[in-house]
């Protein structure tokens, strides 16, 4: 099993919260990892991603090769864009749907998502409202964990593992709220995925 | 021993504290700041008392760790690339006093510079003060080399010098730990003159560190860290350091096929070298950084064997690299690169919104605009991004504290005025003495220290400068009328803008400090507070 995964989005939007339940759930299937993340300057509202690789062989380069990754997982719309050279002619693009405009030159989004849909296999996912209604706008990178989880090949018992770890400590409602939030992220994709059949 | 998640910083955090360091000493610089972070939050650390606490600048970090080495403790300093500009003369001078306990000096270089001026390489700066360099190649030797660091600075009597870079550093893997090694006791140095470096004693010490040089070289003949592979086509060797190792394997996914000769451990041992070199046609050398080793193999007039890198254009010569890179260097076609969507747009960072020195700008570019561009020197952090639209406000940013030397060498030139704009951490970092020149010759310039009561670009470290700011400038002499501070705010932009002109008026020193909590620091110490966590 090897998977290459790109997380991406806007510094500050909380990429490496996701990345860090799928490398805890990786950890536990007792698979090999490697999370390359990016910290410093960019963090400061610049576009950031993380590259994730897992694999029950020997991983060797923290960074993904051009043409590669299996899933572009994205919390932005345009960010899922920038990293269209990385992705394998099979891969996915799993993305949120809203736009985060700090830039006076943000492109049309009519145009931004003819672009996204050039790609067959691309799943759009309405992050923030699935997750207001699951209880709290909050759990939108949950969603997104949710999304991306029938492309990543562990079970989702462990991706749930990760939630109630990472979540515990603020208590059982909240810890409720992502779990709901995180199948609601697989049932939109699983209905693409059937779709697509 | 039980698995851990780590980033390479956090891994040689915790290598330190099972290798049996008594103090870490730093001040943040990406893509170094976690390692001290990990120490600060880490029970262990606490329950083994590691001094973990912040300095105020790397040369102050350096020199604290080399007193603790004087005392027989294992010591660790830490610090981004540059940082070891700033750390230069005690880490130069460490190599000639030697050490008493074990001394790790951890640079984290930023090749492409994601977040740095420069990306230069450390390991000159190793090979300058004539020291051992440790690379490691992933996060599992990343906490190997800090484990076994000390232990190898205490066998051959030097500090020891870790080189990591920022793709190490900033990526996390499964780490496996080993035996804690229990701390050095408090043990003076047995000859009490050993760090005196009069003229008389830094004779001998110096000649007995080039004399050790056989003996490192032999450590790394020996060392598990420099191994050799071997490969089947002969026509080309390969010399692999540090992180590149990987980039070389990805692209073998069932082995190289050449001969490979892994480096993590310098000085590179020579008569391995070469008898790597007899055995094949040609050489590659993968480095992360220079083509040290490549300039080195190769020769000035490159009258050996054939040496590929980053010199003969094999590889890029700047800029980091990856396995597409190394591929490409293999002969291997590399897939057509797909472009960028052209309907992606460039998202560079930005000052936060609700910032105070957003406020501080929109003040100073109304205050200047009398007077035309061009008056303003900065500094090194978040407020380096006034640089960038909508406010383009400054003129320089070059390294730690030149804002407000550089306004004094422009106030001299005649130019008015002459700005500073700095932030408070970067101001007890290297800012104060500056301050001090200016002082000593009443040079007209206003200096503006932006402070956000944290060291907010490396993630709001713990600043110097907290509840400091004034008694330090009035301690260095500058006149107490005309060090004014102002809350950074929409509403105060009038009085902000008033108080820059009359300053800039001022025929002498003067300093505004528009005081505003970073609003990244104040939004964690809320969410810390609901969670019931210490703030």
């Amino acid at each position: 099993m090897k998977k290459d995964i790109i997380i991406s989005g806007v510094g500050g939007q909380g990429i490496l919260s996701i990345s860090a339940i799928i490398g805890m759930a990786a950890l536990e299937s007792g698979l090999n990892l490697k999370q390359s993340e990016v910290h410093g300057m960019s963090q400061r509202g610049g576009d950031v991603q993380a590259n994730l690789r897992i694999s029950s062989d020997t991983i060797y380069s923290d960074l993904i090769s051009h043409k590669r990754a299996d899933l572009i997982l994205s919390v932005e719309p345009m960010e899922a864009l920038r990293y269209i050279p990385f992705l394998s002619p099979d891969g996915w693009i799993v993305t949120n749907i809203t736009p985060y405009k700090n830039i006076p030159d943000y492109p049309d989004e009519e145009a931004l998502f003819a672009e996204l849909k050039k790609h067959k296999n691309l799943v759009l996912v309405d992050a923030d409202k699935i997750a207001k209604e699951c209880g709290t706008a909050r759990a939108g990178n949950i969603v997104m964990l949710g999304a991306a989880a029938p492309f990543l090949d562990i079970p989702y018992e462990m991706l749930e593992f990760g939630i109630k770890k990472i979540f515990g400590r603020k208590g059982e409602d909240i810890v409720n709220i992502n779990l709901k939030a995180f199948k609601a992220g697989v049932d939109v994709s699983e209905k693409v995925i059937a779709a697509q059949r | 021993m039980e698995k851990l998640l780590l980033l390479g910083a956090e891994a040689i955090a915790q290598g330190a504290i099972d290798g049996g360091v008594s103090g870490v000493y730093a001040y943040p610089g990406t893509p170094s700041t976690e390692i001290t972070e990990y120490v600060q939050d880490s029970e262990q650390a606490q329950q083994k008392n590691i001094h973990s606490q912040w300095s105020a600048n790397e040369k102050t970090a350096m020199e604290a760790a080399l007193g603790m080495s004087y005392s027989g403790k294992r010591a660790m300093v830490c610090m981004k690339h540059v940082g070891l500009n700033v750390a230069a003369d005690a880490f130069m001078n460490s190599a000639i006093t030697g050490i008493n306990g074990g001394l790790l000096i951890t640079v984290a270089d930023d090749p492409s510079m994601h977040s740095s001026q420069n990306e230069q390489d450390s390991r000159y700066y190793g090979k300058f003060a004539q020291i051992p360099i440790l690379e490691p190649t992933n996060q599992q030797e990343a906490y190997d080399m800090a484990y076994f660091g000390f232990r190898l600075s205490e066998e051959l009597e030097v500090p020891v010098m870790l080189r990591i870079t920022t793709r190490l550093s900033h990526s996390r893997s499964g780490i496996l730990r080993k035996e804690e090694v229990p701390q050095n006791e408090l043990t003076l140095p047995k000859d009490l003159k050993q760090f005196i470096l009069l003229p008389s004693i830094a004779k001998k010490r110096y000649k007995k560190l080039v004399e050790a040089r056989p003996k490192f070289e032999e450590s790394s003949a020996n060392s598990e860290y420099n191994r050799f592979i071997d490969g089947p086509n002969k026509k080309l060797g390969i010399i692999a350091c540090g992180i590149t190792y990987n980039y070389l394997m990805e692209n073998f996914p069932d082995g190289c096929e050449y001969p490979v000769m892994k480096i993590g451990q310098y000085p590179m041992p020579r008569n391995r070298i070469a008898e790597f070199e007899e055995k094949v046609e040609e050489l590659l050398v993968l480095e992360e950084g220079y083509p040290m080793i490549e300039e080195l193999l190769a020769g000035y007039f490159r009258k050996g064997k054939t040496v590929h890198g980053r010199l003969d254009g094999t590889l890029p010569r700047i800029g980091e690299l990856n396995p597409d890179l190394v591929g490409k260097a293999l002969g291997f076609e590399v897939p057509e690169q797909e472009d960028v969507p052209d309907i992606v747009v460039p998202r560079p960072p930005s000052l936060c919104v609700g910032c105070g020195h957003r406020d501080a700008y929109s003040a100073l570019n109304v205050a200047l605009e009398d007077y035309g561009d061009g008056h303003v020197f900065a500094d090194i952090g978040c407020y380096t991004l006034g640089a960038l639209p909508p406010y383009e406000s400054i003129n320089s940013c070059v390294d730690m504290g030149a804002s407000i030397t550089m306004a004094k060498g422009a106030a001299d030139a005649g130019l008015h005025p002459a700005v500073a704009v700095i932030g408070d951490s970067t101001f007890t970092h290297s800012g104060m003495t500056g301050l001090l020149d200016a002082v000593s010759e009443n040079t007209p310039i206003t200096v503006i220290i932006s402070d956000n009561l944290t060291t907010a670009m490396t993630g709001g470290q713990h600043s110097a400068a907290e509840n400091r700011l004034e008694s330090i400038c009035e301690g260095i002499g500058v006149d107490p009328d005309h060090i004014r501070v102002v809350v950074p705010h929409r509403k105060n932009h009038d009085e902000m803008v008033k108080m820059m002109k009359e300053e800039f008026e001022y025929k002498g020193v003067s300093v505004i400090i528009p005081r505003r909590e970073c609003i990244q620091t104040l939004a964690r110490k809320k969410r810390n507070k609901v969670a019931g966590k210490r703030v």
